[in-house]
């Protein structure tokens, strides 16, 4: 996940899900409010579902029918 | 998220051998006591029995903080060695036959991203109905695996390199708090214990853990501790990773609505936002590079992902069944 250049921070778009960002980071909402996140890998919401929003709690995944038990 | 418990003062927390099962563990406990009996036939015993399971969860305990009173160098002593690796044949030979197989990863892997819109099991239980005390119950079965938290992943990393091993790596800094010990998922789960009235000392339930749990930790750390068994381990712990963030949300709503402490929803909360990362690391900066570069480890990783599948299932129905019948699935008195 790091960058290979260590003066750069990568950011991974995901393509089914959560921007991810190397952290920690400050996280600026539209509301004037932020969220600290300081793991080292931090997963931003793009789907706008996750109820940890502006986090990723993969809500984004997509839903069906019973397959099989869940832990 | 936030968590005011004040940290307990360090001290040396080893376990006690617990009272054995059968015939296997009994044998085990002879042996960890200095005994030099014969060991018993092990495959005339049920695979998946509380007796032999046990017996390898003491055999295993050995390579983690051992007991209190054995010699810690029984951990290679060749009886012991013997002894823990027919157990582990045994146990392995039953659990392959119980399995699908097969090789195409990415097929298991896109079965566990999509959530069931049905689902059932232990998570969805307390959730919606059950009990404050069975919260309790589940935790400390699950505390055989907590209490020693991201361990039984550890082994394998020596036996990756390059990018998966980062990215394995990656994962584990985070589990052991990214160099906070308090930050600690180990530590997080023992500060639940206090919270829920349980003893957060480490094995204080070992002798009333679930068959399943045991068997559980039994295959990560003997996945772990073979070479030929790496794609397994890096199956089982991506399995974690990727079906964790889901069931911790529904534990979060359970110990909200069952209003049991900040200690219990941090626990659960730091999971749901934890592991939604892991999934991604693991997918991307683990399994890929893995099997880019080993791509014969597929049909192992599929045999980790399938495994820890089969044993989490059976142990969610033996939880479920005991509630049903209004039965607590294990004794929360002291032993
Ligand atoms: S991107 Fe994962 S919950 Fe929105
Ligand atoms: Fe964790
Ligand atoms: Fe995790």
């Amino acid at each position: 996940m790091p960058a290979e250049d260590p003066g750069r921070r990568r950011v991974v778009v995901a393509d089914d899900g959560p921007v991810l960002v190397e952290g920690p980071v400050e996280i600026d909402l539209p509301d004037g409010s932020s969220v600290l996140a300081d793991r080292p890998v931090v997963a931003v919401c793009t789907c706008r579902r996750s109820s940890i929003y502006p986090l990723c709690d993969t809500s984004h995944r997509g839903r069906r029918r019973r397959r099989k038990e869940n832990p | 998220m936030t968590t005011t418990l004040p940290p307990a003062a360090e001290r040396l927390d080893r376990p006690r051998l617990p009272a054995p099962r059968g015939e296997l563990s009994a044998a085990v406990c002879d042996l960890l006591r200095g005994g030099t009996g014969s060991f018993p036939e092990v495959t005339p015993s049920d695979p998946f029995g509380h007796d032999l399971q046990l017996a390898l969860a003491l055999t295993s305990e050995l390579h983690y903080r051992g007991f209190e009173g054995v010699d810690d160098d029984l951990e290679w002593a060749p009886a012991v060695v013997a002894a823990r690796h027919a157990m582990a044949d045994h146990y392995l030979a039953a659990l392959r036959a119980e399995l699908p197989g097969g090789d195409d990863l990415d097929d298991v892997v896109a079965d566990l991203l999509v959530e069931p819109a049905d689902g059932t099991g232990i998570s969805y239980h307390l959730a919606g109905e059950g009990t404050a005390a069975q919260f309790a119950e589940y935790v400390a079965h699950r505390a055989h695996y907590h209490r020693k938290e991201a361990d039984p992943q550890s082994w394998v990393v020596p036996r990756l390199q390059g990018a998966a091993k980062a990215g394995l790596v990656t994962v584990q800094h985070d589990e052991y708090g990214a160099g906070r010990a308090a930050a600690m998922h180990s530590t997080l789960f023992a500060d639940m214990m206090t919270e829920l009235g349980l003893d957060p000392t480490y094995g204080a339930y070992l002798d009333r853990t679930s068959r399943w749990v045991l068997a559980e930790v039994n295959l990560q750390t003997l996945c772990g501790l073979r070479r030929s068994l790496r794609g397994a381990s890096v199956g089982l712990f991506a399995l974690v990773e990727l079906t964790s963030s889901p069931g911790s949300a529904r534990l979060v709503r359970a110990a909200r609505r069952l209003e049991l402490g900040p200690a219990t929803e941090r626990f659960y909360a730091e999971h749901v936002e934890a592991d939604a990362v892991h999934e991604q690391v693991l997918r991307r900066d683990v399994l890929r590079p893995l099997l880019a570069l080993e791509p014969e480890l597929a049909a192992g990783v599929v045999l980790g992902l399938q495994a820890g599948s089969y044993v989490g299932d059976r142990f969610s129905e033996e939880l479920l069944a005991h509630w049903a019948e209004g039965r607590p699935s294990l004794t929360l008195d002291a032993a």
